[in-house]
């Protein structure tokens, strides 16, 4: 019996410490959208950040302790696209908060806010696991991630109305230091301009096309479709001769496949850190771009 | 190209506009001049950015598809997958002689199926938002007997209360752990013996059930349910009211970035009238007894899933077990049809099982499960007071099935997977039974999402 008031009690506490002091709880989906949401929610938002930059995010496991972050979110904030698919869905239909379902303020899939590449004319599964709306990896341009920004901060302005002032203010000066460090990074990365590259999956075409790479393949033969070992000699045979300058592989894939690749065929390897978290050096959205930028320039030769 | 013609007109019009100022002095005309120039140059630009614009919606005609008009009624067209699925098996024993010895044995998928190739069940899931308010979901499944039933079919709620999910229609029970998901994501090919004993495969409910969420970081989760109760263990018992009664309890969380576990516990209740079932008495005639009385259920679950800093893709593992303990308590009628004898029946009866599927690298898994029943000795009120001897019920003499059960699959991609498995089944009184299955599993449609 006093076990069971002792545990009734921490539940009580649960209840009321925890995220409660912040205004408004905040439940991103990805690494890079829970960096910009402590950008621009400040001291006023508590950010819970559903998924690390070593999770493949199209296969991240709908884990009770996601449900129950999800139950208190008064915004959720994802990439959509069907990036999530495999588990978001799980989590609105059974957290009970109406507060964060599609069509609310309190849920933002960002990329319906950015124009997107490689949408597809032919829908078809042979085709791998495509997605209808376009490549979902909006993340990697920078310029995307200014105008997610901008859309945040007037659903932050819209759910925490007293705060209005507080975001403006913040939004402004992030805005003003993310102008300034695109301006820096398209300097740069300018002798990048034509690098061909080969991701292991089509998870970089973003930064492919801002910063005027070229890819010439991918590792996997169809998206999300692991290459075999045939498929790995094939390329190999393909890329000899120096068809590419880098293969390139995110932080949350397999190394194997992209190093036996770069071996075999004397191209340099890079890892990138994909979002926020995905390397060292890509501590916060700034150094997501800053580390991606260093690390593709040292190994282009 | 419209845009141009009148955006050019309206320049046009810009222009003839000042026209009447002609005859005013220098300083006018030049002011009027620098006007004029500065809204050429306005809306040459304007109209330079709009062909940029146009170019650039021309070049990428299928990236806006929000803002083309809806082709048909079909644009609202409900989320559609089906899947196809089927086996090979062999099995050792005939399966018509499959029984789950010890236990009476419901209706339902009990058992291995039959020999050689298999249609498994087609499954067509159906499923959208109705309105604001509620959500819809169907799922219908054809059989290999050509047979069609209607899996689930229910309405949902989430979070017009705060926390609370409420559903009405028919589903798949809340009990446990692996009832709640369907055989399509199973880890193996067939349900464990306990749930096939307790419940004939898979209990589904016509009725409602409501769960209420925690505002906690932990998930807790209770839950109610309620309905007809009409199927095994239960059965149709024409009569108003709810006939069965259920509640669960979910806890769950993370423990690091690894791994993650959910535990729970449920009781059902629920009554069965005339709830027949085929044996033989002692000297080998056919015989229909029935039972009559309550049906309780409790059970205990728990699921532990890791994975290397939590990604999934390179390799997981997933261990699963539950625990059932069913207590009856009515009267048995034996050989309904003839002798019609009835007294009291009071049995408590067992079961669990333990599994762990390891996916050790893309694509591949391999998997074991063992399981035991434990029938209990029944006590049956027409064998004490002596009318009858326990020869006469052959199927509730005490038994301990057994089943030791290992596979391995292989997922070409997301929406697809092979399975090979091998299983030793021993339900059967003193006889084992070697099987082996090889069993397809397709998904066609939209990309699913799977629960915990």
């Amino acid at each position: 019996m006093n076990r069971w008031a002792t545990f009734a009690g921490a539940m009580a506490l649960c209840a009321v410490c925890s995220p409660a002091f912040a205004a408004v709880n905040i439940f991103a989906c990805l690494p890079e959208w829970a960096a910009l949401a402590t950008e621009l929610g400040g001291d006023k938002v508590s950010v819970y950040q559903a998924s690390n930059a070593l999770q493949d995010p199209h296969r991240i496991e709908a884990r009770p302790s996601l449900v129950a972050r999800m139950r208190s979110a008064d915004l959720a904030i994802c990439t959509g696209a069907e990036l999530e698919i495999g588990w978001l869905p799980v989590l609105l239909q059974t957290a009970g908060n109406q507060k964060v379902q599609p069509g609310q303020p309190g849920f933002i899939a960002a990329a319906e806010f950015v124009d997107r590449l490689e949408v597809p004319t032919r829908l078809d599964r042979a085709e791998g696991d495509i997605h209808p709306a376009g490549n979902p990896h909006v993340q990697l341009d920078p310029h995307n991630i200014a105008k997610v920004g901008l859309v945040l901060t007037q659903r932050l302005e819209q759910i925490d109305a007293g705060n209005a002032a507080y975001y403006e203010s913040r939004s402004k000066d992030f805005q003003g230091r993310w102008g300034q460090a695109i301006s820096r990074w398209e300097k740069d990365a300018a002798p990048l301009k034509g690098l061909r590259i080969v991701p292991y999956h089509k998870d970089s075409v973003y930064l492919i096309k801002w910063l005027g790479l070229v890819e010439v393949m991918n590792i996997e033969p169809k998206p999300g479709i692991p290459p075999s070992a045939g498929h790995l000699s094939e390329l190999v045979g393909r890329l000899k001769g120096g068809a590419a300058d880098v293969v390139a592989r995110s932080a949350y894939q397999d190394p194997k496949a992209a190093t036996s690749l770069a071996e075999k065929t004397n191209i340099p390897v890079v890892e990138l850190p994909y979002t926020v978290g995905g390397t060292p050096g890509a501590k916060d959205l700034f150094g997501l771009f800053d580390d991606s930028i260093s690390r593709l320039k040292a190994v282009k030769r | 190209m419209f845009r141009k013609v009148t955006l050019a007109v309206a320049v046009g019009a810009a222009f003839v506009a000042p026209v009447p100022a002609i005859g005013a002095d220098d300083a006018e005309v030049r002011n009027i001049r620098d006007e004029i120039k500065d809204l050429k140059e306005g809306y040459e630009t304007r109209i330079r950015q709009l062909e940029q614009r146009l170019e650039q919606t021309e070049q990428r005609p299928a990236s806006a598809p929000a803002q083309s008009a809806p082709a048909s009624a079909n644009a609202f067209n409900p989320a559609i997958s089906l899947i196809l699925g089927g086996q090979f098996s062999n099995l050792q024993r005939d399966p018509a002689t499959y029984q789950i010895g010890g236990f009476i044995p419901g209706e339902g998928e009990i058992g291995p199926g039959s020999r050689s190739f298999n249609l498994g069940e087609s499954e067509l899931t159906v499923s959208a938002n109705i309105d604001p308010y509620l959500s819809g979901y169907f799922v219908m499944s054809v059989n290999s007997e050509n047979e069609v039933e209607v899996e689930e079919s229910f309405v949902q709620n989430t979070g017009t209360i705060p926390g609370v999910t409420v559903k009405f229609g028919r589903m798949l029970s809340g009990f446990g752990y692996l009832n709640e998901i369907h055989a399509h994501a199973w880890d193996f090919v067939d349900a464990p013996l306990v749930h096939q004993a307790f419940f004939g495969g898979q209990l589904k409910e016509d009725g409602i059930q409501a769960r209420w969420l925690a505002p906690t970081p932990m998930f807790v989760e209770l839950g109610v349910e309620t309905g007809r109760g009409s199927a095994f263990p239960g059965s149709e018992r024409n009569k108003n009211g709810a006939n069965s009664g259920m509640i669960f309890a979910h806890l769950g969380d993370d423990v690091g970035i690894s791994n993650s576990y959910r535990v729970g516990a449920s009781y059902r209740a629920t009554r069965a009238q005339d709830r027949t079932y085929d044996d033989v008495n002692s000297i080998g005639t056919p015989v229909i007894n029935a039972f009559t009385g309550d049906s309780k259920i409790w059970g205990v679950d728990f699921v532990w899933k890791w994975a290397p800093n939590g990604n999934t893709v390179d390799r997981n593992f997933k261990f699963q077990a539950e625990y059932l303990r069913r207590k009856e308590d009515g009267t048995l009628a034996f050989d309904t049809t003839g002798a019609n004898l009835s007294d009291a029946y009071r049995s408590s009866q067992s079961g669990w099982y333990v599994q762990g599927a390891y996916q050790f690298m893309p694509r591949w898994r391999v998997g074991l499960r063992y399981e035991e029943l434990n029938s209990g000795n029944p006590d049956i009120g027409l064998v004490n007071s002596g009318a009858l001897t326990a020869a006469d019920f052959p199927r509730l003499a005490q038994n301990d099935p057994k089943r030791t059960t290992a596979m391995i699959d292989f997922s070409p991609s997301e929406f697809s997977r092979f399975r090979l498995q091998f299983a030793r089944d021993e339900a059967r009184f003193n006889e084992a039974d070697n099987q082996v299955f090889l069993q397809y599993i397709m998904s066609l449609g939209t990309h699913g999402a799977h629960k915990f």
